[in-house]
């Protein structure tokens, strides 16, 4: 990754030309563009980056796309800031491969471009990628559950209740994180539906939202009546799952939800049995070093072999499992966002 | 063009009671369509209930042992309740010839100011819960005042409400989703629509009665509450006078006005009801989910237009009605159910949905001519 180097040269360069040109400014402008600006994720980004910027002494504009997936309304945001001569921003993009010229452009004019949560396509097109290790977190629920099923982990009824039929990327890597974890073969691992293993039982649309969830787990439950192990995208879908599950009498222990996200609603459900367990992610931390990261200057060390720097994905339960590090419900409602 | 005259003179002839002797040869195929064009115009509804007699054919066949079972029907019956309930809404405002796309956006919000009022404000549900109905009703009246006072197309004064309920919604539930638990614990009523209901188990305990055909089904009170929600408007629009002035309104306006009905008074009633109805459509959400999410629910605006058109009623306003909406939703409901239940994905079930659309307006046009 000879050119990865090279740009952290480049970086290095623009950083110092940065830390210059900003010690001349009285308060300099960073900016914040989330996919929504509804999505408790999202919320909870801003957040963090506000109570950045109040400390660092910087002026925040936060922007939003109008919904997931408005690629138009990012480009919109960062030409503004680009007008606003901001000193750099961070974006999760809403289009991985459609953003890229429009944060070319945001870099040729000077600005530093840090991206969060959602790899752009090529990951280098950024200054610097800050990110949960998706796949990682899924591995974690796998483990988990093959763990904690033990032997009958062997003939498991496992049902996947997906977030979208084009597989975003976060889509396949949580889901085949899970399968990894879990110890089924994926064959190609940036897709789900080509594997042959009898325990997937089936795999449903969630979009990830709480009314679609249960509903995905009500079609599942048809054909699937003896399910015993249900991955969830992320926490919503679990709840609506759960719903579901209840209303035919199998809440009663016999089926194992586990989920991705760490959100306060998610972490409570693991406390209050719902949810086995869920992958927690940090979007305030995220945030929070974006927002340092562009203001000062220095992109910290990325491990050029991922391409991205990992703010973390950590287990919760309230059983944990031999041999898979997990923190309790307590420390996870303690760094629970939205 | 010829074809056409000779189509209309022979259904007048028809309607004239006309001796079969004067139809020509080369006409009894087009009588036919056009007899069949005069019994849709007559009985609009005929054709939904087709289609879903269709798709209920259909899925038996294709997933033999899960579609065609009492259980299955009763979970699309739920499924498709929300859409049903601001369907419903959809309907009377679609038949005044105007269209509403702010009623998602008007239960989500309702559903926060209901749950979040409840659970983290402690206020008692005897409160919350009416601010929730009225907060419908306000956000209805809101729509119906810029329509009728500032005369404004709905679609776009709708536009506006759906941002501006949609922001508001973010404000007040800062984006938090309640959880079941917590709703349980402070307001269980609210979730009184999610409660099962088997019919069977009901006709035998309380009447003695053994109605074999029941088994199997479970109900939710939310099902029952659409199922009475639509026979109150299904009277209203067909028994009382407000009903013949919405349906008067929607089919032309001005001779409406010249007949003496304020039609102002009428869009303005319509808009508030419709409102109200979405914050009903709020609680059977509520109990649906368990809880509020001020996530759900985004396409639930589309979804109940969906179901009004493909219920038969015309966009075009003054003809249309409540059943063929309720089939509407089910239609909807027992293709997505179906085809997910036959192992297709997703993208065939909005293929599947969006032929249906457009099937359904075609239709709606070519009926429209015989009263032209």
């Amino acid at each position: 990754m000879g050119k990865w180097n090279i740009m952290k040269a480049a970086v290095a360069g623009l950083a110092f030309y940065g830390a210059m040109a900003g010690a001349s400014y009285a308060a300099d402008t960073v900016g914040l563009i989330t996919k929504t600006e509804t999505n408790p994720f999202f919320v909870k980004m801003r957040e963090g980056a506000q109570a950045k910027a109040k400390e660092l002494g910087v002026t925040l504009i936060a922007a939003a796309g109008k919904f997931d997936g408005d690629n138009d309304g990012q480009v919109a945001a960062i030409e503004n800031l680009i007008s606003a001569g901001a000193k750099g921003f961070a974006i999760v993009p809403s289009d991985s491969k459609a953003i890229v010229p429009t944060i070319k452009k945001a870099r040729d004019a000077g600005l530093k471009v840090i991206v969060l949560d959602t790899p752009l396509d090529p990951m280098d097109a950024a200054d610097a990628t800050f990110a949960t290790d998706n796949r990682k977190a899924g591995m974690l629920i796998g483990q988990w559950a093959a763990k904690t099923l033990g032997d009958k982990a062997a003939d498991a009824k496992i049902v996947f209740l997906d977030l979208a039929t084009n597989q975003p990327t976060v889509d396949f890597l949580r889901d085949q994180g899970f399968m990894q974890g879990f110890g089924i073969d994926v064959k190609d691992p940036n897709k789900y539906g080509d594997e042959d293993d009898k325990r997937i039982c089936d795999h449903e649309i969630s979009q990830g939202d709480q009314e679609k969830g249960r509903t995905a787990m009500e079609n599942a439950l048809q054909k699937c009546p003896d399910v015993n192990v249900v991955y969830t995208i992320n926490e919503p879908a679990a709840a609506g799952a759960w719903e579901a599950l209840k209303a035919v009498g199998k809440d009663d222990g016999s089926v194992m939800i586990v989920s991705i996200d760490g959100g306060c609603p998610g972490v409570k459900n693991v406390q209050a049995g719902v949810i086995g367990a869920t992958s927690q992610q940090y979007p305030l931390k995220m945030a929070a070093m974006a927002l340092e990261a562009i203001v000062s200057g220095k992109i910290p060390d990325i491990d050029p072999k991922m391409g991205f720097l990992d703010t973390g994905a950590q287990l919760i339960t309230a059983k944990p499992a031999e041999g898979v590090t997990s923190i309790s419900v307590e420390e996870g409602l303690k760094l629970c966002w939205g | 063009m010829s074809d056409d005259t000779a189509g209309s003179v022979t259904a007048e002839r028809g309607l004239k009671g006309a001796t079969e002797a004067l139809a020509s040869f080369d006409e009894s195929d087009a009588g036919a369509i056009r007899r069949l064009q005069a019994f849709l115009h007559q009985f609009p509804t005929s054709i939904p209930f087709f289609v879903l007699l269709l798709g209920v054919v259909i899925f038996s066949i294709a997933a033999p042992d899960k579609f065609f079972a009492p259980f299955n029907f009763s979970l699309v019956l739920q499924q498709v309740t929300i859409i049903a309930v601001l369907g419903v809404a959809q309907t009377l405002i679609i038949l005044t010839a105007g269209i509403d796309l702010s009623v998602g956006a008007i239960m989500i919000l309702c559903s926060v100011v209901m749950g979040r009022t409840a659970v983290v404000y402690g206020v008692p549900v005897l409160i919350a819960f009416p601010l929730g109905l009225l907060c419908g009703l306000a956000c209805g009246v809101v729509n119906g005042l810029i329509v009728t006072m500032l005369r404004l197309p709905p679609f776009i004064v709708t536009l506006g409400t759906w941002s501006i309920f949609g922001a508001l919604n973010v404000w007040y539930s800062q984006s938090e989703t309640i959880r079941q638990q917590d709703m349980e614990a402070a307001a269980p009523f609210l979730q009184w629509t999610g409660t099962i209901f088997k019919p069977y188990d009901f006709f035998s305990k309380t009447l003695g009665l053994d109605w074999t055909f029941l088994k199997g089904w479970v109900l939710t009170y939310g099902s029952l509450v659409m199922l009475i929600l639509a026979f109150v408007i299904w009277y209203v629009l067909n028994r009382t006078a407000l009903g013949r002035h919405i349906y008067a309104t929607g089919d032309d306006p001005d001779a409406a006005r010249l007949a003496g009905i304020n039609t102002k008074r009428t869009l303005i009633a319509v808009y508030g009801l419709a409102g109200f109805i979405c914050a009903i459509a709020a609680w059977v959400l509520i109990g649906r989910i368990g809880g509020v999410s001020p996530q759900a629910g985004q396409t639930a605006n589309l979804d109940s237009i969906t179901a009004v058109v493909i219920g038969g009623t015309s966009l075009f306003g003054g003809r249309g009605s409540i059943v063929g909406t309720l089939i509407g939703a089910l239609i909807v409901g027992v293709f997505r159910n179906g085809l997910a239940l036959s192992g297709l994905e997703l993208l065939w079930q909005d293929f599947a949905v969006g032929v249906l659309i457009i099937v359904a307006v075609t239709i709606d046009q070519w009926i429209r001519r015989i009263s032209a």
